[in-house]
């Protein structure tokens, strides 16, 4: 099964779930006062997932280790290279 | 015993092939050859650098030259092409005249440190791992020249990248345990050379999307993999060859293997 099949799957099953409880063919009283809810659950969902996504995005960007060392590592090294290099006779 | 002996024989007889495709890296291919060559003749490990230079206006095949009269033949190989053909089918192109039982892939451009190489290698032999892959994400590993906005487009990619194709996924197998689930390409890597081919023939996908798909497939093929923290230091000389659209791509890319994996 590819993810797109996967991915149609899960939501038209959560689907089906949220419009038989907005649609009234599942009847309880916790449904009937919190159908408010119900009905803009998804857009919840969606609000929260994009501030997770937004936080963990944010979160990963400033975690990121700057490695000021093996940039100065490197570029004593293509010193040393370059001089090596020419002694053995390379033309640059 | 004979096992033993004939496991020893076996590791004596590895051989390490590095292959290096460059596109105008003139001022990059001497350096990072030199660095490899310092790095890998401290250790036991037998090794080739095979170049594989598309017809760079620059001339890096004339430097290249130069630096296999310096090093020998045996050490440094090219195998050159007429043209610009794309670096999906350098890589074939390499592994077709690679000697050694065993892949390294790196760029040319410095962003790779050959210091690791040992270190892959070690790891690799610890454990047999099919394949050793770097991570920028645990301990000293890290980038360095980033600006927010490149670090913040490489993070957009790994969430979009995780939802859409790794939500339900298990785990790959790695030693660190890191955030192997954000981590959307393994291509240049250390590699058993039939896992690699075996890699490289299931994918479907061409130019980009290949690098994407080879950890999706190597998952499914249940591949074990080893992790080393490595540091990417951004390309000192010359120009990157991914231009605007490489945002664009990489989202379509994405797309594409969500449709079809
Ligand atoms: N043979 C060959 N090599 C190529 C080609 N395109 C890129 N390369 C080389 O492949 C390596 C990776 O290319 P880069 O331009 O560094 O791509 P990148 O690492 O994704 O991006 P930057 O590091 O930001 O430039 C370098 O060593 C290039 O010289 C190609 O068409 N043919
Ligand atoms: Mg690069």
């Amino acid at each position: 099964m590819t993810k797109l099949l996967e991915w149609i799957s899960v939501i038209s099953a959560v689907f089906a779930v949220w419009y038989s409880i907005v649609g009234g063919y599942v009847k309880h009283p916790i449904i009937d006062n919190n159908i408010s809810i119900i009905l803009v659950s998804p857009i919840i969902f969606v609000i929260l997932f994009g501030l997770y996504a937004a936080t963990v995005v944010l979160y990963r960007v400033f975690t990121f280790n700057n490695c000021e060392e093996a940039a100065k590592e490197l570029q004593a090294e293509i010193a040393e290279a370059r001089k090596d290099l020419l002694d053995k006779g390379m033309k640059f | 015993m004979a096992a033993t002996a004939l496991d020893s024989e076996i590791t004596k007889s590895d051989k390490y092939s590095i292959l290096l495709p460059t596109y105008n890296e003139k001022e990059n291919l001497p350096i990072i050859i030199w660095l490899i060559v310092k790095y890998l003749d401290n250790t036991d490990y037998d090794y080739e650098v095979i170049i594989i230079d598309d017809g760079s206006p620059d001339g890096t095949l004339d430097v290249a030259k130069q630096l296999q009269k310096i090093y020998g033949s045996h050490k440094i190989v090219l195998k050159p092409r007429e043209k610009k053909l794309g670096l999906g089918t350098a890589y074939i192109h390499g592994i077709k005249h690679a000697t050694g039982n065993f892949i390294i892939i790196m760029d040319a451009d410095l962003s790779h440190h050959p210091k690791f190489i040992p270190k892959f290698i070690d790891l690799q032999r610890e454990h047999d791992y099919d394949l050793v892959t770097g991570t920028r994400y645990v301990d000293e590993g890290g980038v360095y020249g980033w600006d927010f906005k490149r670090t913040r487009g490489l993070r957009c990619y790994e969430i979009y990248f995780r939802v859409l194709l790794q939500w339900w996924q298990k785990q790959l197998k790695t030693a660190t345990h890191s955030n192997i689930k954000f981590k959307f390409t393994i291509y240049k890597k250390l590699y058993k050379k039939d896992i690699l081919q075996k890699l490289i023939d299931s994918c479907v996908s061409k130019g980009y999307v290949f690098q994407m798909e080879m950890i999706i497939r190597a998952r499914q093929l249940d591949y074990t993999i080893g992790e080393i923290p490595i540091t990417f230091v951004d390309r000192v000389y010359g120009e990157s060859k991914l231009g605007g659209s490489e945002i664009f791509q990489f989202a379509k890319a994405l797309l594409y293997l969500f449709a079809t994996t």
